[in-house]
């Protein structure tokens, strides 16, 4: 029995070690790449034998990667915060009211979550350049909020499924209006939700390459993804490997530090005791 | 505080389907009122009615003499407990109960003040600070009657508030339920499908059954005058017994059980009653059937043999069951009882018996016994109406002490 449980363990161990592997190769090789030097980039190492952080100073000494990374921060956070709102609205009504067209908006939804993006960006941007909003932040938060809403959307009435209606019923004996009972009530037990929702939207438009680099054709809009694009090296010949590999890791920087700050509020089993059984 | 009047009130939904039907009820202030019916009777959807949580399609509902059917449940000033507590998780008790003050606008030193009484009422003072998931089943429940009474409202609203617990404490709560509304003396509707907590906790108990209000009376007079099978068969356990009979001239009546002669005060109720019919329904609660030993030979009553099923020995009375020959009884009243009992099998041929003896009895498992029952207690039912062709009559109390002549 000992013997199985310690051979089970080791097993369990193997493989873990296994998975964590083949994560974190590509992790740990990008991160090498940006402590290289352009001298060392094709030595043959897998880790940097000189470190140095030349590529970091590279890419915070351009103006382009600067602005790109505000661009990215301010523009997912609209997109994630607008997104959410309306998300939670359109989920609460579709998990707890029975109306007309119910079931339209969510096979809409689902239709647009299911629509190749690729196909949307000629006429997003002959739209777009149309009305004005062409290399805007504005430009690119609408198409982001469009593809976040599905995701929201489906995420969120699942959660909100889930929080017994006799709470809201309990809520309105006590005097609430509805929307106290919504505020005061289901929107606190529904936060899990709501945060593992954000966190999901903020990394789809976060890591979003397609619409960043079709509707944007200056650093006032453009975000780091499409920006990284655009590196140049040294010189003609040279590759900017280096600095793109410093800018990959600078963008994973924000979604680890969103993620560890919103999965404290990620507490499982909050609605737990509001109903027997 | 305040008197509730339910004015015709009628439920209807949307496909058509009709939840209560004409409901006329007048709760007097401090009343405590019971609806009881098995599941899918209405007496639910007509506590909902009454708090706001569904419309009313046709009728008026009054609270303290004003018209109610357009009011939000937030303007009604009642309160309601509900069958799963319904408590918020993310607030501590302390907060739960402080909650319909809180959104009422009272400052907090109240809420404190206020929640910290309900709270020693209902011994909650130490789990304040604790959170609904922390708690027992016994004390979320209570914290539910907390949030209720905290705000002094004008009525309480019950959605089978003990269900949930097990039978200890359901009896435990019982009493407090009944002392607390007692001693707040606040008009309260409770809904319960557990004909045992109607007959306890009531002043006065409306038996519904499939949207329809069947009798409206205290405790005893539904147990003593059931206006027909279904309120018969549904207050009192064990249940009463049915047995199809025939009516004989002369106030003789023939059942499985033999033949028996009604006291005269029955023939004569029966004469008036002028039924058409000469089929009825014989209703016979277990504890008026006795041993024929312990009963003198002078008391009136009728006797038959019958071999006894089962015993069961409870200490202060003893359980007989026993089978009689010949078809049951059968009405859509009875049928649905069996229904929501669970029971609708038809085991075998013959019906089942249970009589209620006194300790003394001498009856064996297996062995046939001689035994006695009350004619004067009969309840006779229309066979085909179901309705009690005795209602309104004044018996002898209980037989086996005082015999009819």
């Amino acid at each position: 029995m000992q013997q199985e449980t310690t051979q089970r363990k080791l097993t369990w161990t193997a493989v873990n070690t296994l998975v964590l592997i083949y994560a974190f190769v590509p992790v740990v090789w990008i991160i090498s790449l940006s402590l290289k030097d352009s001298a060392s980039l094709n030595d043959g190492n897998f880790l940097p034998v000189s470190p140095s952080w030349a590529s970091y100073q590279q890419i915070f000494d351009n103006p382009d990667f600067t602005r790109a990374l505000i661009n990215s921060i301010g523009i997912c956070l609209i997109a994630t915060f607008v997104a959410i709102i309306f998300g939670t609205m359109a989920a609460y009504a579709i998990a707890r009211l029975d109306f007309p067209g119910k079931r339209t908006i969510v096979a809409l939804s689902l239709l647009i979550a299911m629509f190749p993006q690729i196909a949307l960006v000629t006429p997003l941007f002959k739209i777009e350049t149309a009305l004005g909003l062409f290399d805007t932040w504005l430009g690119l938060i609408i198409p982001y909020i469009t593809f976040a809403l599905p995701l929201a959307i489906y995420t969120l009435s699942a959660f909100f499924r889930e929080i017994p209606w006799e709470l809201e019923k309990a809520a309105k004996m006590d005097g609430a209006t509805p929307y106290q009972a919504f505020r005061q009530v289901i929107t606190p037990l529904a936060m899990p939700g709501v945060f593992t929702t954000a966190i999901l939207v903020f990394i789809s438009c976060w890591n979003d390459f397609l619409f960043a680099i079709s509707l944007t054709s200056t650093s006032a809009s453009r975000t780091v993804p499409a920006a990284m694009a655009y590196f140049t090296g040294a010189t003609t010949f040279e590759k900017p490997t280096g600095p793109i590999a410093a800018a990959a890791v600078i963008i994973t920087i924000p979604i680890v530090i969103f993620v560890l700050l919103f999965q404290r509020r990620i507490v499982a089993g909050l609605t737990s005791g509001a109903v027997k059984g | 505080m305040a008197e509730i009047v339910l004015d015709n009130v009628v439920k209807r939904y949307p496909d058509g389907a009709l939840a209560v039907d004409n409901f006329n009820l007048e709760i007097a202030d401090g009343e405590f009122i019971i609806l009881v019916g098995p599941s899918g009777c209405g007496k639910s959807t007509t506590l909902n009615m009454v708090a706001g949580l569904e419309d009313i399609t046709q009728g008026r509902l009054l609270i303290d003499g004003d018209v109610v059917n357009d009011k939000a449940p937030k303007d009604r000033d009642i309160a309601m407990v509900f069958q799963s507590y319904a408590l918020y998780p993310h607030m501590t008790v302390g907060e739960n109960m402080g909650f319909p003050l809180k959104l009422a606008g009272v400052d907090k030193g109240t809420i404190a003040k206020k929640v910290g009484e309900a709270a020693e009422m209902l011994e909650l003072t130490q789990h304040l600070d604790r959170r609904p998931s922390n708690l027992s089943g016994g004390q979320r429940q209570r914290v539910a009657m907390g949030r209720a009474i905290v705000r002094s409202p004008k009525a309480f609203l019950m959605d089978e508030p003990l269900s949930n617990l097990d039978a200890k404490l359901r009896v435990q709560m019982r009493t407090q339920v009944s002392r607390i509304q007692k001693n707040l003396g606040t008009t309260t509707i409770y809904v319960t499908h557990d004909q045992t907590e109607a007959m306890t906790l009531g002043d006065r108990v409306v038996v519904m059954r499939g949207g329809v209000v069947q009798q409206v009376g205290s405790p005893t007079e539904l147990y003593e005058h059931p206006t027909n099978l279904f309120v018969a068969g549904f207050i009192g356990s064990p249940s009463m017994n049915f047995l199809p009979g025939r009516l004989e001239g002369g106030g003789r009546i023939t059942t499985s059980l033999g033949d028996a002669t009604l006291p005269d005060e029955l023939r004569q109720a029966l004469d008036k009653a002028a039924s058409s019919s000469q089929d009825v329904i014989v209703g016979i609660r277990p504890e008026h059937f006795e041993d024929a030993r312990l009963v003198p030979e002078a008391k009136g009553g009728a006797r038959f043999n019958v071999p006894i099923d089962i015993v069961e020995a409870m200490g202060s009375d003893i359980y007989a069951y026993f089978t009689v020959r010949g078809e049951g009884a059968h009405s859509a009243d009875l049928d649905d009882l069996a229904a929501d009992a669970g029971n609708d099998m038809h085991g075998g041929d013959g019906t089942s018996v249970t009589a209620r003896l006194d300790p003394a009895a001498r009856t064996r498992q297996g062995q046939e016994a001689e035994l006695w029952y009350d004619t004067s207690q009969l309840q006779i039912f229309d066979a085909k109406t179901g309705d009690n062709l005795l209602e309104g009559v004044t018996r002898a109390k209980t037989g086996s002490e005082n015999a009819p002549t």
